[in-house]
């Protein structure tokens, strides 16, 4: 039996299909999901989410937000989703040195959790970058 | 009179004038699409998260986040969308005149005195509010033709914490909403307290079975700053539907008076050269006359 996933962000749905099983970066690691799932709502980190569908695999970049499960659907409401093939490596390394920048002119602690989600954000855009450009 | 040269002349202008309101007018059409557009693709994100709301309202059985809180209200911080250059009719002025009404409403309720501050996001809502009296505690520049959630975060974190300093009792906002092409309507929403969900036995009871990671109290700790934001974006994109709507709208009138124009100064144009050829005429025939004579 298959999950119902749906990946939405405030602009647009990002992602609506059955799916054999989805892995989410959950705020305390990977959070792997099968049918018949417990009901369960879980807070989102930055990280890669991965949607495996008969023998394919599908990556996604996710940033903060929530994942709500119920045993035959998953709903993923994040603050920033974007399929690997949308993702523009130059634009994120840009973003990167930017917010390393940033970083060492932050002062107060407000601005320096915010650049570093940033920083992470642009750390793993570039990461799925590299991987999908060296499998060509 | 004017010379036929000079006719020709502003026919001309006016008629480049024509020209560029049209172009602006076909823009706003297509800007208006897009606008609509984004409002759909943002629906299923803001109905999910309501939804969501309301099974973490129901499970956190003494939930007291901050952004819930009802105060008497003394002071109110109020967000008003406009835009930064108008050639939108009378869409900014409606917008500060429905705060304006909305403080002589409330300023004078309960026998207490209510302060109202304004968070102006675009220009010509900043220059207007002041004009007005009303004191505007900060300003945001104008959101553009393609909001982003990423362009409302820094308001709604804004007026997050202000809410939560106790800077402000009561945070609204005031956006132009989308009736039709043809009308759009000042609209003032509370968007702080955030209005608690109402939820029927029978969610209850499916609620007690969810599991919330990390706990029920940081879930909705990172959910009502959202649904803030959330509220804020959809009034955002909304209001962004009514200003293209009023921008093609204006643009039109532009054109059609434009038009209106050009027919009246190639009348005139049609007139003078008539009167021109008939003087002539007059002269050749007084001149034939009088050798005649």
């Amino acid at each position: 039996m298959p999950i119902q996933l749906e990946i939405v962000s405030p602009e647009r749905r990002a992602f609506t299909d059955e799916v054999d099983m989805v892995v989410v970066p959950g705020i305390d690691g990977q959070l792997g999901i099968l049918p018949h799932h417990t009901p369960l709502i879980s807070a989102l980190g930055i990280g890669e989410l991965k949607i495996r569908k008969g023998g394919t695999e599908q990556v996604l970049l996710i940033s903060g937000g929530f994942v709500e499960v119920r045993p035959d659907r998953v709903v993923v409401m994040a603050d920033i989703a974007e399929h690997s093939d949308e993702i523009d490596e130059a634009r994120a390394v840009e973003a990167r040195k930017r917010a390393e920048q940033e970083l060492q002119q932050a002062e107060s602690g407000v601005d320096v959790a915010r650049i570093r989600a940033a920083l992470q954000t642009a750390l793993m855009r570039e990461r799925i970058a590299t991987r999908r450009r060296s499998r060509g | 009179m004017a010379s036929l040269k000079e006719i020709r002349g502003r026919i001309g202008s006016v008629r480049n004038i024509a020209q560029i309101t049209r172009a602006m007018e076909m823009v706003a059409a297509s800007r208006m699409k897009r606008a609509q557009d984004a409002i759909v693709a943002a629906r299923p994100y803001s109905d999910q998260m309501r939804d969501v709301l309301s099974r973490v309202a129901a499970a956190v059985t003494e939930e007291i986040s901050p952004l819930l809180a009802r105060r008497p209200v003394r002071r109110i911080g109020i967000v008003v969308l406009t835009t930064d250059r108008g050639l939108v009719g009378a869409l900014d002025a409606n917008s500060v005149r429905a705060v304006l009404r909305f403080v002589a409403e409330r300023a004078g309720r309960d026998g207490e005195r209510v302060e109202v501050e304004a968070i102006s996001v675009g220009r010509k809502g900043r220059e207007s509010l002041r004009r007005a009296g009303i004191p505007v505690a900060a300003h945001f520049p104008g959101l553009g033709n393609r909001p982003t959630f990423s362009q409302v975060t820094p308001i709604a974190r804004l007026v997050t914490e202000d809410f939560i300093e106790g800077r402000y009792d009561e945070i609204a906002i005031e956006y132009s909403a989308w009736i039709n092409t043809l009308s759009q309507r000042a609209t003032l929403r509370t968007i702080l307290p955030i209005e608690r969900p109402e939820m029927g036995e029978e969610q209850k009871r499916t609620n007690d079975e969810y599991l919330f990671e990390p706990s029920a109290r940081a879930v909705l700790d990172q959910l009502l700053p959202r649904y803030v934001a959330v509220d804020i974006y959809r009034a955002a994109l909304e209001h962004n539907a009514s200003e293209q709507s009023a921008a093609m709208i204006a643009m039109r009138n532009a054109t059609d008076n434009a038009n209106e124009l050009i027919d009246g100064l190639t009348l005139v144009y049609n007139k003078t050269r008539q009167a021109n050829i008939t003087r002539e005429m007059i002269e050749i025939a007084s001149g034939a006359n009088a050798l005649a004579g």
